[in-house]
């Protein structure tokens, strides 16, 4: 392998990876306060990427991109206020089969309104030809606005849920729901909230990686399970361990390609996500202790 | 037949259950007693096999059992009741007990599905039995309600039932008496008796001074995961260090 | 057997021929075709029941196990060995009858395993691959063994999307007719296939084969095993208590019900005569999770009366472009306002009338 192509994997392998540690997050956000795992977190990114592609004839992007994100949170609330907020006390089996059938659904209307044609936002700078020079090689300028929009979204959470009233009751509410409930915290809020916030990240994820991925109205399941292999690498409800494992996985795939097919590259990430689910399911910087007291 | 020898169980820093040692004999009904967090609890699930003890050895019957899955300990013959009743929900009273001869029966998968007449046979033998301690508990009228929706005293003898048709040779009882008045104690400690005259051994975890002095041949008593004392209940009444926590306990609950 | 489940099942033998004799009558055999199929995908779905209902284990990979069986069974009866004939591997399954000679529309020499050969094996290999992912994957729950089974069933997907072996995209093809029994004493020979000679025929091996299968799993329930299983659901705790191997008789029900799926994936491959890499996708297993749910997890009749009847109406094209949809809208209702299935509805209200009428 040239330098040049060992760079260029290297440089892939991070993007992806960062894409799907943002969709790990957004797994993670949901899961730290309610238990819950929404399998329909990678319908989020698909929705954003769609709608601000479809908001694009209207406006110009960086207005398109907001709307989506916006609009995407309000669906968020909605599904939470519609079909988890009243559910007195459900069994995980019944939460885990309603977002399942949650993703469905969202595919299927993707699919009369954005049909089976695959899609992209235009590039955010320049066009998809345009490169800049980082030493040796040369990268896309969407690249830096991958990375970029993580970071924000890795700070920005980290600020919120350490400084804003609104962090700390969401904390509150994931270390101890009952004693949260005493303290006065509307725990039931926080957790629509928690979907909110989940598929704004999702949908930004989703419109940040439209000009590279492409979106198409199923494109969220692979992202789903690639995002949900992340969250787990990285232990569950931990963001930066999210960051971290999401590179690991991104860098992994990418240099798969020089030895098996492209067609099995999805097969690889899987393996990956069951190799760890048996012999390490609490994530690779997880402990075990916390692991075994999370309820199952 | 059961002897438990420095047995140590560290939570983190938390020593639960600390170098405890002490036999059961064949045949006796053993009692541990204890204030509220003396690792009473957690001494059983050590002994039972639901969790492993981070030091000592723990012997059933000449085998060491220390590290063993729950259902091997079963198999040797020992078996258990639960502090907060845990019943199958859906099944009745009798299936309940049924499912409690799991290891006094043989019929596998596809004796199952084929229904040959040797698991037929079994089959009737499993349920007559089952039938016979639900007598022997006095809750055969119940045999075909589902045994979650029965009143709270009635579960645990369910629960008792359904330990004592895997045919122990050591039944331990996790707090017989928790939530029963006193007439249905009275009833448990009679029934307890009538256990041992089966040539059952039994060990029991209680809170229930009266019940424990009553029927216990003899008393182990923890505080702080520590073994304090060990003796015969009227020994027991007279130490003075057993009086000291009880009556610290009370000063507590007073206060 | 005891009458509570002799009755059912001759009502149920009862519809099966009642149903085949009035398409008859009205000439509307066609329908066959999609009771037919209907059947076989029950199938899987009663042997998922057991395993969600009753042992409480979900798994969402399921069409893995049901293209595991279609998939070889297709590829090994219509890949042609000739070249390979002088093999000594190849000649000692000749030697043993496994493999049948024959000829293309070309009048080209043809070598293929034998189809009785060919399932036998499709079925040890889901068996044994269920039980070597079973082992780890069982000691996972929630949300961890939804995501492991989906992750496997993605991989079989991904596995028959990019092998040529089993066809790539395109799927296998031209699968041949499975000879269950040959033609003897007169009678003529039973075998699987969508030919329309055969269609009443293929009826009746369908629905017979889910009605034996119907009858062991009710057995089963009603058995020791059976009822360590319900057990291991009520409390995995106290299960182990009386001396129950929990972590071996879940092991054991996934790989029955890995059984019962690849047994639907090898028949019904060799009835539509090909399968194509849409039998293993995720919406496949979670259409099998949707009819469990629907009819109810632990209870077997409703799950195949659920099962027989949405798998029937989807395949007749009833729900249109809709069809995934509508599978998804099931899920979520179902899961909302009826957790113990749609059947329990009634029930639950007409129990709760009588109660109110004898108060």
């Amino acid at each position: 392998m040239t330098p040049e192509l060992f760079f260029q994997y290297l440089f892939a392998g991070i993007t992806y990876g960062i894409m799907y540690a943002i969709v790990a997050i957004g797994f993670n956000i949901i899961y730290n306060t309610t238990g819950i795992i929404n399998f329909a977190q990678g319908e989020f990114v698909m929705l954003g990427g769609m709608i601000s592609i479809s908001l694009l004839q209207f406006m110009p992007l960086p207005l398109a991109v907001v709307c989506a994100v916006i609009i995407t949170m309000l669906v968020g609330a909605l599904i939470e206020m519609i079909f988890i907020r009243w559910l007195d006390n459900p069994s995980v089996l019944r939460l885990i089969i309603i977002t399942i059938g949650l993703s469905i659904l969202m595919r299927e209307v993707a699919l009369h309104i954005w049909d089976e044609s695959i899609r992209s936002l235009p590039y955010f700078y320049g066009n998809e030809i345009t490169t800049i020079g980082i030493g040796p090689v040369r990268i896309s300028p969407q690249v830096l606005w991958v990375i970029g929009v993580c970071g924000v979204v890795v700070i920005g959470l980290s600020l919120f849920f350490k400084i804003t009233p609104l962090g700390r009751e969401m904390r509150a509410c994931s270390a101890n729901r009952t004693a949260a409930i005493l303290c006065g915290i509307n725990t039931r809020n926080m957790v629509t909230f928690s979907f909110m916030l989940s598929a704004g990240i999702g949908a930004l994820a989703g419109c940040v990686m439209s000009p590279i991925t492409y979106t198409q109205y199923d494109s969220g399941t692979a992202l789903a399970i690639k995002g949900f292999t992340v969250a787990i690498l990285g232990g569950l409800g931990n963001s930066m361990g999210a960051v971290a494992a999401g590179l690991l996985l991104g860098i992994l795939e990418a240099y798969s390609v020089a030895v098996v097919p492209l067609a099995f590259q999805d097969a690889i990430s899987i393996a990956i996500l069951l190799i760890i689910l048996f012999v390490r399911p609490h994530g690779l910087f997880g402990s075990s202790e916390a692991a075994r007291l999370t309820e199952f | 037949m059961l002897e438990l020898t420095s047995v140590r169980k560290q939570f983190g820093g938390l020593r639960a259950v600390d170098d405890v040692s002490f036999s059961v004999q064949e045949g006796v009904i053993k009692a541990v007693i204890g204030p509220n967090g003396a690792g009473k609890t957690t001494l059983f699930n050590l002994i039972a096999g639901n969790l492993d003890p981070t030091a000592g050895t723990i012997s059933f019957l000449g085998r060491e059992i220390q590290g063993k899955k729950p259902h091997q300990i079963a198999g040797y013959g020992m078996s258990r009741t639960f502090q907060n009743i845990k019943l199958f929900h859906g099944m009745t009273a009798l299936e309940s007990v049924m499912v409690g001869r799991h290891i006094q029966s043989r019929a596998g998968f596809l004796a199952g599905m084929f229904h040959p007449p040797s698991s037929r046979r079994e089959e009737k033998a499993i349920r007559d039995k089952a039938y016979e301690l639900l007598e022997l508990l006095d809750i055969a009228e119940f045999a075909d309600v589902e045994a979650t929706s029965l009143a709270f005293g009635q579960q645990r003898a369910v629960e008792m039932a359904r330990a004592l048709a895997t045919e122990p040779r050591l039944l331990l009882l996790d707090e017989p008496a928790a939530g029963l008045n006193i007439y249905e104690t009275a009833e448990v400690a009679r029934l307890i008796t009538r256990i041992r005259a089966m040539g059952i051994t039994v060990l029991l975890v209680e809170h229930d001074m009266s019940l424990v002095m009553d029927i216990s041949d003899e008393i182990v008593v923890l505080s702080f995961g520590s073994k304090i004392a060990e003796g015969e209940p009227l020994a027991i009444q007279q130490n003075p260090e057993v009086i000291k926590i009880y009556l610290g306990e009370d000063e507590e609950i007073a206060a | 057997m005891k009458s509570s489940k002799v009755f059912p099942l001759c009502i149920l033998i009862g519809l099966v021929i009642g149903v085949q004799v009035v398409t008859q009558l009205t000439d509307k055999t066609f329908y066959l075709t999609q009771l037919t199929m209907a059947a076989y995908y029950t199938l899987v779905v009663i042997g998922l029941s057991v395993l969600m209902g009753y042992a409480g284990q979900i798994s969402i990979g399921h069409a893995g196990f049901f293209a595991i069986g279609g998939y070889l069974s297709a590829a090994l009866t219509t890949h042609n060995l000739v070249s390979l004939q002088t093999h000594p591997f190849i000649q000692a399954l000749g030697s043993m009858g496994m493999l049948i000679p024959g000829q293309d529309l070309y009048g080209e020499q043809l070598l293929t395993v034998a189809p009785w050969p060919a399932c036998l094996f499709a079925l040890a290999v889901a068996a044994v691959v269920a039980l070597v992912l079973g082992v780890p994957v069982l000691k996972l729950k929630g949300h961890y063994l939804a995501m492991a089974t989906l992750g496997f069933g993605i991989i079989i997907f991904r596995i028959g999307l990019a092998t040529e072996f089993f066809g790539e995209a395109d799927g296998i093809s031209e699968v041949p007719a499975f000879v269950l029994l040959p033609s003897l004493a007169g009678l003529p020979a039973l075998s699987v296939s969508g030919d329309f000679g055969h269609r009443i025929e293929n009826y009746y091996i369908a629905w017979g084969l889910l009605v034996l299968g119907m009858v062991l799993l009710l057995n089963l329930i009603d058995s020791r095993t059976g009822r360590a299983l319900r057990s291991i659901h009520g409390s995995e705790e106290a299960a182990e208590a009386i001396g129950i191997n929990t972590a071996r008789l879940k092991l054991a029900v996934f790989v029955l019900s890995a059984v019962f799926a690849a047994i639907a994936g090898v028949f019904l491959t060799h009835y539509n005569g090909g399968i194509g890499p849409s039998e293993a996708s995720v919406m496949k297993s979670v259409r099998y999770v949707a009819l469990v749910a629907v009819g109810g997890m632990a209870n077997l009749w409703g799950v195949l009366i659920m099962g027989v009847t949405l798998t029937f109406l989807s395949l007749r094209g009833v729900f249109g472009s809709y069809d995934d949809a509508v599978f998804g809208t099931i899920l979520i209702l179902v899961m909302l306002f009826a957790p113990d299935g749609i059947l329990s509805i009634r029930g639950k209200a007409l129990l709760a009338r009588f109660k109110k009428e004898n108060a």
